[in-house]
Formats: structure tokens, sequence, C-alpha cells
């Protein structure tokens, strides 16, 4: 049967064969940002990726920050943006903001 | 998130519910917000969340001083397609990439069965009974592909009264126009008449199957997005 949540449906598939999986949610935009507030991206320990959170401006960098958090367990609001100090790394060439809350899915295990 | 907020998330967008799930973006604490929750967080959430969940907008919102991500999942979107033809086949698969749940109603178990339509639900009713079953609601399209009046007309009767935000009916000019004079006939009115996209499609000259199931979902999208983009979901 079809799944209609692609992404947590395989964040799930994972989470069942025991893989620590994070999951990244847009959860506020300025401006012209590529994805709308609610996009997510499902990230496992294999760097197994599923879903997105920008055109690909910032996923490397949610995905680096996703594999920490898969760790310790603790979630973190990143922050992207042209005004950001980290804009000449990872800033969105749109000239938008984002802001991206990454959890950890699971019980702390 | 929890396993068990997961799995029930999965759960309830496999039922064709609305979830909504609030989450604090600094420390993470997460709950499903339900009308049949009596705490006193879920219902200051409802509260203050009450236009969101009108209008399906997720959002951040700061409720006594913390920070709640307000995520709505809204049902799935769904396109109901009469006749099992050729059109039907790339139409099912780039609507199910687009995102929408797809039923193909024939009572012709030759036409539609899943050999020919894998993963799609099927159903060989009549189609004003087939429709009148599923109930067609705001988030739904209707496209009628048959070129039979029998089989499309029926499904017409249907769904001209119903909150449908999309109804198109295959067919050239002509047969567009005999199908107006048909349902005038049966007492619909030009308001009800006019909803119908006919001859269906956005004009991009589609002549293959392939070609002209790309220029359907493409309007139903447009359509779609000019609903939501007035406020509606």
């Amino acid at each position: 049967m079809k799944q209609f949540d692609e992404i947590l449906h395989k964040a799930a598939l994972w989470r069942k064969n025991n893989k620590s999986v994070a999951l990244a949610t847009v959860v506020s935009t300025w401006g012209s940002s590529p994805r709308p507030v609610g996009s997510q991206m499902a990230i496992s320990e294999n760097l197994d990726i599923h879903g997105s959170v920008s055109g690909g401006c910032i996923e490397g960098s949610v995905i680096s920050a996703a594999q920490e958090i898969m760790k310790t367990g603790v979630p973190k609001l990143l922050k992207y943006g042209v005004s950001n100090t980290e804009a000449w790394e990872v800033g969105l060439t749109c000239g938008g903001k984002v802001e991206v809350f990454v959890e950890k899915i699971g019980d702390n295990d | 998130m929890k396993d068990e907020t997961l799995n029930l998330i999965l759960t309830e967008k496999n039922n064709r519910n609305t979830i909504i799930v609030a989450t604090d973006i600094i420390s993470g604490e997460q709950l499903i917000i339900s009308e049949n929750n009596d705490s006193e967080i879920n219902n200051k959430i409802l509260l203050a969340a009450k236009n969101n969940i009108m209008h399906g907008k997720s959002e951040v919102l700061e409720i006594d001083s913390k920070k709640w991500f307000i995520n709505i999942s809204l049902p799935p979107l769904r396109l109901i397609t009469i006749g099992a033809v050729h059109i039907a086949q790339p139409l099912a698969e780039i609507a199910t990439i687009s995102g929408y749940e797809v039923t193909i109603i024939d009572p012709r178990a030759a036409f539609a069965n899943n050999q020919r339509f894998p993963d799609i639900k099927i159903m060989n009713d009549w189609p004003e009974e087939a429709i009148n079953n599923i109930g067609i609601d705001n988030r739904t399209a209707v496209v009628t592909l048959t070129h039979d009046p029998k089989l499309d007309d029926s499904a017409l009767n249907a769904v001209l009264k119903s909150n449908a935000f999309y109804i198109g009916s295959l067919g050239s000019k002509k047969t567009h126009n005999a199908r107006i004079q048909r349902l005038k006939k049966s007492n619909f009115s030009d308001y009800e008449i006019n909803r119908i996209h006919g001859p269906i499609g956005l004009d991009i000259g589609a002549k293959s199957p392939q070609e002209i199931a790309i220029s359907i979902i493409s309007e139903i999208i447009s359509t779609r997005k000019k609903f939501e983009f007035n406020g509606d979901n």
C-alpha cells in the first residue's frame, strides 16, 4: 500500500532496523526560501537521506548537525540566512532566511 | 520525537486524518494536539492555533513564553479517475508522484485491475455509486476519461454538486458541447456545468497519453494552488 508520507515512513523503517535517525523540519522562512514550512528531511546513522529542507544549499550543514544530535539526543534549532555570519559557508543564495529544527527520533537509546 | 509519536503520525496520515504536532523548538518537548485531550497546555495551544488549524497553516507560535512549532498535517490530496483507459495509466503514476492518492473507478474489470494499475486503488463499481461511497471533499479532484456518456455522466451526476476542487472531462470541444447539452437537460445549472474543465488539461499541445496526463495534472496543480492562495485548504 502506498504511504502518504514517504519521509516519515522511511524514518520509521530505519528505526525498525534499530538505526539512529534524526529528523530535520523547516519551522520558519522569510523571503524567498526554496522549501515551505513543514518540509522535512530524515537522516540515518548510515547517512541515508530522504527529503529536503532547501534547494540543496544547507543540507550538508544540517546533516552534520544531525549526526551530532543523533549521538547526544539534544535537539537544535539551526538558523540560516544571508545576515548570518555563517552565510559565507552555508547560506541561502536566494537571499531568504530559514530556521530548521533537528531532533533525534526514538527514545534515548 | 518518540517512536510512538512517529508511528501515530503515520497511522493517522494513512487513515486520512488531520494530525497536529506541537514541538517546543528549544527543549524538543512534543505533544499531539487533540480536541479529546483536556490538559491545560493542549487547550492553550488549541486556542492559540485556531486560525492555523482552520487554514492548515503550520507556524511557530509563542505561547506562555515558549516557542511552539505547530505542525499541521492535512489528509493527502486525492485524485479520482473515472475510466481505466490508457491515459489513466500515466496519469495515475504522475499524480502519485505529485502526492495524490489515486482511485480508479471503472465497472469494466478487464480494464480496471491491478495488473494494469499496480498499487492503485481500484473500484469496479458504477461511478455514481462509487463516488457517493467515497465522499468527495475539497481536497479531491475528479476527472472523467471514458468518452462514454453512460459512465462519464454518471460520475458528473455525483460530482457536480460536491465540494471537489477540480472537475475535468476528457473530450474534444464537440464532445464537451454535447456533454453540456445533456447536463442542461438533466437540470444542472450553468454554474455547476461551468465547473467542468473541458476540454481537459493545460494547453501544451499534448498528443500522447503521457503528454495528456502531464497536461491534466498540471491543470489540477494550478487549480489547487489558486485555491490555496485564496486561503482555503
